[in-house]
């Protein structure tokens, strides 16, 4: 019964897979997956939505959305209706097919990254040796999409932000990527089941997850920074800064386009957060051995469902950065730390497992961090502010 | 240490968050169709005019002196005065208005009108919901529109309705008894003072005052 009950969308799929004659069958199988994702996602992206506004309300003691349907729990939908209600406005002088093209390739890709995500067990769409490499390849190509909204619209605030944008994604790219080799090298593998797999253990009924090692830790932190980096989440969120900028580089795109890039930018949300549970938090095994009768894939939502959340409350809690200091953040200290962390994921690897390996893995850890954030503090860059006045 | 103040933050936030279920004083969001605070006894928006008993052509208060109209800043008010008189509230003979419009896109809520009114004819309403879809004639009121009973005056400004009654109860008194001391000795001879005697005591005084000053303005007026 617990079998059936985790395996239940894989015994659907076969299913209706079998209805159909066998020529048919590999298509059909691909199809009916891709269906799932195309469907489960944006359905979430509106849960998201949906959670942004009221918690975000909450945390400032209001109400939020509350006059369509109970509780304005239908208030994605009418969102969803406005978009598509509104006139679709193309700049005169724009180049009309990149202009569309631009969200189109956003949420393509980002889409793709679901492609590789484990979403339970045997809930992958593609088994890919290299899934880690693909996903990054993914999720970098959003970057192209981007700057072709920037370059489209024939705006020059639009390619500022573009470039803006651009230049954030492109530096915590990098920290993105440092922080997910830690666990290649633990792990062994680029292949997301395996990655999973590995962690699906236990010892005392905890899990094996990548999160509770010193160097996992801190690989997660920083993964979680340059995730939100990348995703533009506040307090990263420069490159729309509804409250400075008209909305950066989709300035120039309204109705549905921006709806769509609205989607993208969630659904990429969903996605990381996918990738970060599963390579830290155990993708979707149970956080307790007692707790493995619960089905996989139900783990691996609440997981990336909680990571939401903890995006949402961030946005809700920290202002904005400025320009140069998320730039110092990204190159000054969260590439630092993955670097070093590198070397620690190492040592963790090759030193025999025992007490010994915590002891010296944690303290270095903990301590490059409290130097490094010691220092860092005492600039001028990350202290308070002092102001000059034009006199 | 780095960020110590990220999750100080975060903790100020959940805080919130999780107050905003328990706490009801933390939600100061008032759904305003559905719930309204209660007004300011001192708030206004736009002037209204004052009518005694059922009928509001009969009981109005204005005298169309036209002082409102001149003293208006924006010059919003525009009152034509009536050919025939009727009995105010002393039961003295009094002019009307024939025509009292008020344009409330002009009006800019100064209560200089209400200050000026020698016969506490003009008061500043509270009605706020005044959205209307055709902005010169919807936001044009004239005087059946303008004109609100004394118990409505009572109703949005309590205090100060009091006071207004309690003072022309007193010049309808004092009036009455001049009337009743005019009937009394009707042998005396009549002095200049005995002229002026019948009137109410302030609004006489102020409509003798201002009336001059009045008559020439009006033919520039029209």
């Amino acid at each position: 019964m617990v079998n059936t009950l985790d395996q239940i969308f894989v015994l659907l799929q076969h299913w209706i897979v079998g209805l159909l004659p066998a020529v048919l069958q590999p298509f059909a199988g691909v199809l009916l997956n891709v269906v799932a994702i195309i469907a489960t996602f944006p359905a979430l992206f509106a849960i998201a939505v949906l959670l942004e506004r009221k918690g975000l309300g909450r945390m400032q003691n209001r109400i939020g959305p509350n006059r369509v349907g109970p509780f304005g729990i239908l208030q994605p939908v009418a969102d969803g209706i406005k978009s598509l209600t509104k006139e679709d406005v193309v700049p005169f002088r724009a180049d009309a097919v990149v202009h569309f093209m631009a969200p189109v390739v956003l949420v393509v890709i980002v889409f793709m990254g679901f492609a590789v995500l484990p979403m339970g067990r045997n809930m992958t769409l593609v088994h890919m040796d290299g899934a880690l490499l693909f996903y990054f390849a993914m999720g970098t190509c959003t970057e192209l999409a981007v700057f072709m909204a920037g370059w489209a619209s024939r705006n020059k605030y639009s390619l500022l932000g573009a470039m803006r944008a651009v230049a954030q994604m492109i530096s915590y790219e990098v920290p993105l990527l440092l922080s997910s080799v830690t666990v290649v090298m633990i792990s062994g593998s680029l292949s997301l089941d395996r990655i999973v797999e590995a962690q699906n253990q236990y010892t005392w009924g905890l899990p094996h997850w990548y999160i509770f090692t010193p160097w996992g830790l801190l690989a997660f932190l920083m993964f979680a920074i340059a995730a939100t980096a990348e995703t533009n989440r506040s307090p990263f969120d420069l490159p729309e800064g509804e409250s400075e900028l008209v909305a950066g580089y989709f300035t120039e795109y309204s109705g549905f386009k921006f709806a769509e890039f609205f989607l993208g930018e969630y659904v990429g949300m969903l996605s990381i957060s996918g990738l970060g549970a599963t390579l830290f938090l155990g993708g979707w095994s149970a956080p307790l051995a007692v707790l493995n009768f619960v089905p996989s894939w139900i783990w691996f939502f609440s997981k990336v469902m909680l990571s939401i959340g903890v995006m949402i409350w961030l946005r809700g809690t920290l202002p904005r950065l400025r320009q140069d200091q998320l730039m110092n953040f990204a190159w000054k200290f969260v590439l630092p730390m993955t670097l070093l962390n590198l070397g620690v994921a190492a040592l963790w690897r090759f030193m025999d497992g025992g007490w010994l390996r915590w002891v010296v893995c944690s303290a270095i850890v903990l301590g490059t961090y409290v130097l490094v954030g010691r220092s860092e503090m005492r600039r001028r860059h990350y202290g308070p502010r002092s102001y000059r006045y034009a006199e | 240490m780095l960020g110590e103040g990220i999750l100080k933050g975060l903790a100020e936030t959940a805080k919130n968050f999780a107050g905003s279920f328990v706490d009801k004083e933390r939600m100061i969001t008032v759904q305003y169709p559905e719930e309204r605070v209660q007004l300011p006894e001192a708030s206004r928006n736009f002037p209204f005019l004052v009518y005694d008993g059922p009928d509001w052509q009969a009981g109005m208060r204005c005298v169309a002196c036209q002082i409102c109209e001149k003293e208006c800043p924006p010059k919003c008010i525009y009152i034509e005065k009536s050919k025939d008189k009727k009995p105010d509230f002393v039961g003295k003979m009094q002019i009307y208005p024939a025509k009292f419009d008020i344009d409330i896109s002009v009006c800019m809520s100064c209560q200089i009108c209400v200050e000026v009114c020698p016969f506490e004819a003009i008061k500043m309403d509270t009605e706020y919901e005044l959205a209307t879809d055709d902005r010169f004639g919807g936001l044009l009121l004239d005087r059946h529109q303008l004109a609100k009973s004394n118990e409505y005056y009572h109703k949005i400004h309590p205090t100060e309705a009091t006071e207004v009654d309690a003072r022309l109860a007193e010049e309808k008194a004092k009036a009455e008894a001049k009337a009743k001391a005019a009937a009394a000795a009707p042998a005396k001879p009549a002095t200049p003072a005995s002229a002026t005697a019948p009137k109410p005591a302030t609004p006489a005084q102020d409509s003798t005052n201002v009336a001059p000053p009045a008559a020439p303005k009006e033919g520039e007026a029209s």
